[in-house]
């Protein structure tokens, strides 16, 4: 049985290669059975040379880059920035960013939390209704027909394009980013979750049938956990262009926010802040696309159809 | 043939409308009495799997009809369990819930709480897999898979078990072990079994009869051929014994003759 898995279903055994005692520790112990402290340290040798291989090569990348950029830009005063000037001019921003000092003066901590805020709201209502539809034109053919064209359509309209539009509909900064957020991250989730349902193996429906699950049973029992996979595949792509679009939404709204923060800083002119805001924003989304990941490997676990 | 337990009359099936229709079954009459195994068997693409899906209800047959204990079958129902050919458990349950998710649907009324827990043991250890109930599908092998979808089409307590070329994708060692299994539980149950198989010598080793498709489009029952074979069955024994030669023979001599016409 195979069909189209997303890459986080795979339940490869993690620990196995762990417990596969290596050669060298074999034969450590074989031959010095009076030192056998040699094993353990041998394996905390491999597992620290395993983290270094994970960590140094990004690591020397980020160096490399950033002479390069020191290079490049050098001390002068136009263009962008070099890395140690920012470091002069953002010190405050990059070591505490935890300081208020009210209204919109506050460290970056308290504007990606704000942005984090309008996401998880935003995202939540699109979660729902995007999974809710996805089922709907996944599971009933005339939905797939009537609305599939236009959702087609929606889905390659722009962020920003959309802001305009829920301005004018809710007169209101918040409701407005929401808005944009929501209608952002949901058609993938709506997508995934229709092809998830469609794929639903013909075998689970064989047997939801002949067990007579009753409709309820049915979404529950075998659509869901059939489909969850898939469902999150949308809700990563999801989680990653709300961020997208937040950031944009920000800086048109005003307000605190990431995205806010970054437009006011260009406006005063403090690059150097904005750099470190860029870091800011690419860390957070990174980590909110890990943590969709996490959740997604965890609920469906054992998932994957063999 | 009033003693029937299930009975097939008059079946067709036809898949599709108007210059796209394709007639894959025509007149299929067959009756199988309590307590009866019986095999299908015919080339791939004869419409032997169509006619065990018409009986599970899964496919409505086009004309005809398939009585089960007096009663018209028009859907699946667990009385008509099946053990698919692909095992079909589902991989976010374990051996124990994929049991336990049929026998709680089935017996919702009947049976307590703890009765049900007991019945979905008590079927798990008919297939001898009791030891591995909280093993997931994918951390088991395909042998033990099937076992457990016969565990699960048992459990329901169905009128007729119907077998849809349940050890087709097994190695042969395996499929020997499962099909000693299936005669073992077989004889102390005594279910009746429709079984579809492309396998001749499993064919003749399990079945009371032996129903011998003609090939598609439009198959219909070529032949029946009844095995005298004492039960229970050893297989070694039985590869000696003149009636198993001469059954054997008789199917491999049909299905050979009809892939030449």
């Amino acid at each position: 049985m195979t069909y189209p898995k997303p890459d986080f279903a795979e339940a490869a055994p993690v620990a196995a290669p762990a417990t596969v005692p290596s050669p060298a520790t074999a034969s450590a112990t074989a031959a010095a059975p009076v030192a056998p402290k040699i094993p353990g340290a041998a394996g905390l040798g491999r597992k620290a040379g395993a983290v270094a291989a994970a960590v140094l090569p990004p690591v020397l990348t980020l160096l490399v880059v950033m002479a390069l950029w020191q290079g490049l830009c050098g001390d002068s005063y136009e263009g962008l920035p070099s890395p140690s000037r920012i470091w002069l001019e953002s010190k405050e921003l990059i070591v505490d960013p935890f300081y208020d000092r009210g209204g919109v003066d506050k460290g970056l901590f308290w504007h990606v939390l704000t942005s984090l805020k309008r996401v998880a709201f935003g995202f939540s209502i699109s979660a729902v209704v995007g999974i809710g539809l996805g089922v709907l034109i996944g599971a009933n053919r005339w939905a797939h027909r009537g609305l599939d064209p236009i959702f087609q359509v929606l889905r390659t309209v722009p962020p920003l394009a959309w802001l305009p539009i829920s301005l004018a509909a809710f007169h209101e900064a918040n409701p407005s980013a929401l808005f944009v957020i929501f209608i952002t991250s949901i058609w993938p989730i709506i997508i995934n979750t229709a092809v998830g349902v469609r794929n639903i193996p013909e075998d689970y429906r064989n047997v939801a049938r002949v067990l007579r699950l009753s409709p309820i049973e049915y979404f529950f029992k075998i659509l869901l956990p059939s489909t969850t996979p898939y469902i999150f595949t949308g809700l990563r792509i999801g989680v990653g262009m709300s961020w997208l679009a937040i950031v944009a939404s920000e800086m048109l709204l005003g307000g605190v926010g990431v995205g806010f923060f970054i437009w006011d800083q260009y406006n005063a002119s403090r690059i150097s802040d904005i750099v470190v805001a860029l870091a800011w924003v690419g860390l957070t989304g990174f980590f909110l696309d890990r943590i969709v990941a996490l959740l997604g490997r965890i609920v469906s676990r054992g998932n994957a159809a063999s | 043939m009033g003693k029937a337990y299930l009975s097939i009359e008059n079946l067709g099936v036809t898949f599709g409308h108007g210059a796209a229709a394709s007639e894959v079954l025509r007149g299929v009459e067959l009756q199988v009495a309590k307590g009866e195994f019986v095999s299908i068997i015919g080339h791939s693409g004869c419409g032997k799997s169509t006619l065990l899906n018409v009986v599970a209800g899964l496919v409505p047959a086009t004309t005809g009809a398939v009585i089960l204990d007096r009663e018209a079958v028009s859907a699946p129902g667990p009385e008509r369990a099946v053990v698919f050919q692909n095992h079909s458990l589902l991989p976010w349950l374990s051996v124990r819930e994929n049991v336990q998710l049929a026998v709680d649907k089935v017996f919702a009324g009947k049976k307590s709480a703890a009765e049900r827990r007991d019945w979905t043991l008590h079927n798990l250890d008919l297939v001898k897999m009791t030891h591995a109930i909280d093993k997931r599908p994918s951390e088991i092998s395909g042998g033990m898979k099937q076992r457990v979808g016969i565990a699960r089409a048992l459990a329901m307590q169905p009128k007729v078990l119907l077998l849809d070329e349940p050890f087709g994708a097994l190695d042969a060692l395996t499929r020997a072990h499962l099909q000693d299994s299936v005669m073992e539980i077989q004889a102390s149950l005594n279910n009746t079994v429709l079984m579809v198989t492309h396998d001749v010598d499993e064919a003749v080793l399990l079945s009371d009869r032996i129903v011998m498709m003609t090939n598609g489009p439009r198959a219909t029952i070529g032949q029946v051929r009844p095995i005298d074979l004492a039960r229970p069955r050893d297989r070694l024994a039985v590869a000696e014994d003149a009636a198993y030669v001469h059954a054997r023979a008789a199917v491999i001599e049909f299905l050979y003759a009809r892939r030449a016409a």
